[in-house]
């Protein structure tokens, strides 16, 4: 019984590292509240590029809460190398599995990290050979909306 | 946990009488209502019983109740049989766009048939413009459908103005009273309907029966092809007990319709106040009239800005043990926004946040503080989550 197993539902009704760090090293956004679901991950990088910190913000189903929850638990003490090798397919392996159906709030997940990222490297002139072709602003066009907006 | 139901246009539990009056036709008189003998006529005098009685509730003549297997097959009958017997006349049937999914599918199986179907636009509460109905007859229009009532949002539909229009051009008329049986009047005379669509489960009744009123003369082709039963117009052999069920569930629904309608509206008004004043940034589907002749008695249904309705759906049930729908039930396993909160012209972001609350007879006020409650909770903390909270044109 249940829509999701206990892990995933452990992580929306307590989720970890949730809110919005102040002056963040890198910070990005990804989905939008018309599809259903959105998120905001904000980072803290050293020097050495260590992610010592990283939080959360979404709008979204109690899946998106908890691959948001489960995705920054795994990237923090993370090099940003690291991190950008992190695969939603990895976050619904640590999630226990996730029902077919709700498989892309793992990749709103992975790309929400990107998207920080991106930003991270934006603003200190790196740059990393996983973000290449990254575009922060793509459209959603890789995991379905749900929203066909084209008959609207 | 406390349990607090509140999905009642989803389904129902059925009443201890409804089941004290099924049982006996299980155990004791089992018979096959087909039969000759003794057995078989205690089984038939228990169907004929309960037609009177499910007559009795919309004011129909018994010979004008035929019952089926649910409100869809209903549905499904009228559509397809009408257009069937009268296809050398016509090949056009008016609807709106917000009908249940048993007319939407059943009228996108016609149209892959053959058949042109127009789907009448609604007002921002839900409301058909009889006049647009009007102008949408053609020539070849052979059947106008049109709920009673809607299922998501509440609104009841003005039937009477309808059929009368569709009377004056000679087009036969259906509605599917689902959500408007026992609980608002209904009775068919002064309605001027052709057809009417029932279903038992949404009246306290079991599930797996429903029922659809032919008026007297009307004709259509069969839906159901084998046996001579429900006078070689529905074949299969009946559901006794769910018919026996429903029988008596009409009885209670006519005997409680009044005391229904006053509980349901006021715990249902007072639920509005309540929510309002405890959760900011929400808003009220559907009519806002909140009359029983405008709105269904028990129906509330409001989207919370800034969340997902899922999200709270899961917390209601899981930390609270309150069940609830978001947007429609058979929405709620996939990701398409409800075709009824989009045809209100309610943006997919608030549709998105939009959960339905019905309250029914079993409903108290203790219940409704606890889901205020629990709600207040909820919004706070979801929100508290959400990266778009208090953010201006978030939508």
């Amino acid at each position: 019984m249940g829509l999701y197993n206990d892990k995933v539902m452990d992580h929306f009704f307590n989720p970890h590292n949730v809110g919005e760090i102040a002056e963040p090293d890198g910070a990005g956004t990804y989905g939008s509240p018309v599809c259903g679901d959105m998120m905001l991950i904000t980072l803290k990088i050293d020097d050495n590029e260590i992610i010592t910190d990283a939080k959360f913000k979404t709008y979204g189903c109690g899946t998106a809460v908890a691959s948001s929850s489960m995705a920054t638990d795994m990237i923090i003490g993370k090099s940003v190398e690291e991190a950008l090798q992190v695969t939603n397919q990895q976050i619904i392996d640590e999630l226990g599995g996730l029902p077919a159906i709700k498989v892309h709030c793992s990749v709103l997940a992975e790309h929400a990290i990107k998207s920080a990222i991106y930003d991270y490297a934006q603003k200190h002139g790196k740059t990393y050979e996983a973000l290449e072709g990254f575009d922060p602003n793509a459209e959603e066009d890789d995991h379905s909306c749900g929203v066909d907006l084209s008959e609207e | 946990m406390r349990k607090v139901y509140l999905d009642y246009s989803a389904t129902t539990p059925v009443k201890e009488e409804v089941v004290n009056a099924m049982i006996p036709y299980f155990t004791e008189a089992y018979g096959n209502p087909s039969s000759l003998y003794t057995a078989g006529l205690t089984a038939k005098d228990g169907v004929d019983k309960a037609r009177e009685q499910v007559a009795a509730l919309i004011n129909a003549k018994p010979s004008e109740i035929f019952f089926t297997s649910c409100g869809t097959e209903a549905d499904n009958w009228v559509l397809e049989g009408v257009a069937d017997k009268l296809k050398s006349k016509g090949n056009h049937i008016i609807t709106s766009k917000i009908e249940h999914h048993a007319i939407l599918h059943t009228c996108s199986y016609l149209e892959e048939h053959g058949f042109k179907v127009t789907y009448l636009d609604v007002d921002s509460e839900g409301f058909v413009n009889p006049a647009d109905l009007e102008a949408a007859i053609t020539a070849d229009t052979v059947l106008v459908s049109i709920m009673m009532v809607n299922n998501e949002i509440g609104t009841v539909e003005p039937i009477r103005e309808l059929a009368q229009i569709a009377a004056k051009h000679g087009v036969l008329f259906h509605t599917d009273a689902v959500q408007g049986l026992g609980n608002i009047p209904i009775d068919v005379q002064e309605l001027g309907v052709d057809f009417l669509s029932m279903s038992a489960h949404k009246i306290y009744g079991p599930k797996g029966t429903g029922a659809l009123y032919i008026k007297q003369g009307r004709r259509l082709s069969n839906y159901m092809h084998g046996g001579a039963q429900e006078k070689k117009h529905r074949a299969g052999t009946e559901n006794v007990a769910g018919i026996v069920g429903f029988g008596k569930a009409a009885e209670l629904a006519a005997a409680n319709l009044e005391n229904h309608r006053e509980h349901c509206t006021e715990l249902r008004n007072y639920f509005w106040e309540k929510l309002k004043e405890r959760v900011p940034d929400v808003s009220l589907n559907g009519p806002q009239d909140l009359a029983a002749d405008r709105r269904h008695p028990g129906n509330l249904n409001v989207s919370f800005d800034y969340i997902e309705a899922e999200s709270i759906l899961l917390m209601l049930d899981m930390k609270y043990g309150i069940s609830v729908s978001t947007g429609s039930a058979c929405s709620s396993k996939s990701l398409e926004p409800s075709h009824v909160l989009t045809a209100a012209g309610v943006s997919i972001v608030k549709s998105n946040g939009t959960v339905r609350f019905t309250v029914g007879d079993f409903t108290t006020k203790e219940d409704i503080d606890y889901v205020v409650d629990a709600m207040s909770t909820i919004a706070a903390k979801l929100r508290e989550l959400s990266p778009v909270a208090g953010m201006k044109g978030w939508e």
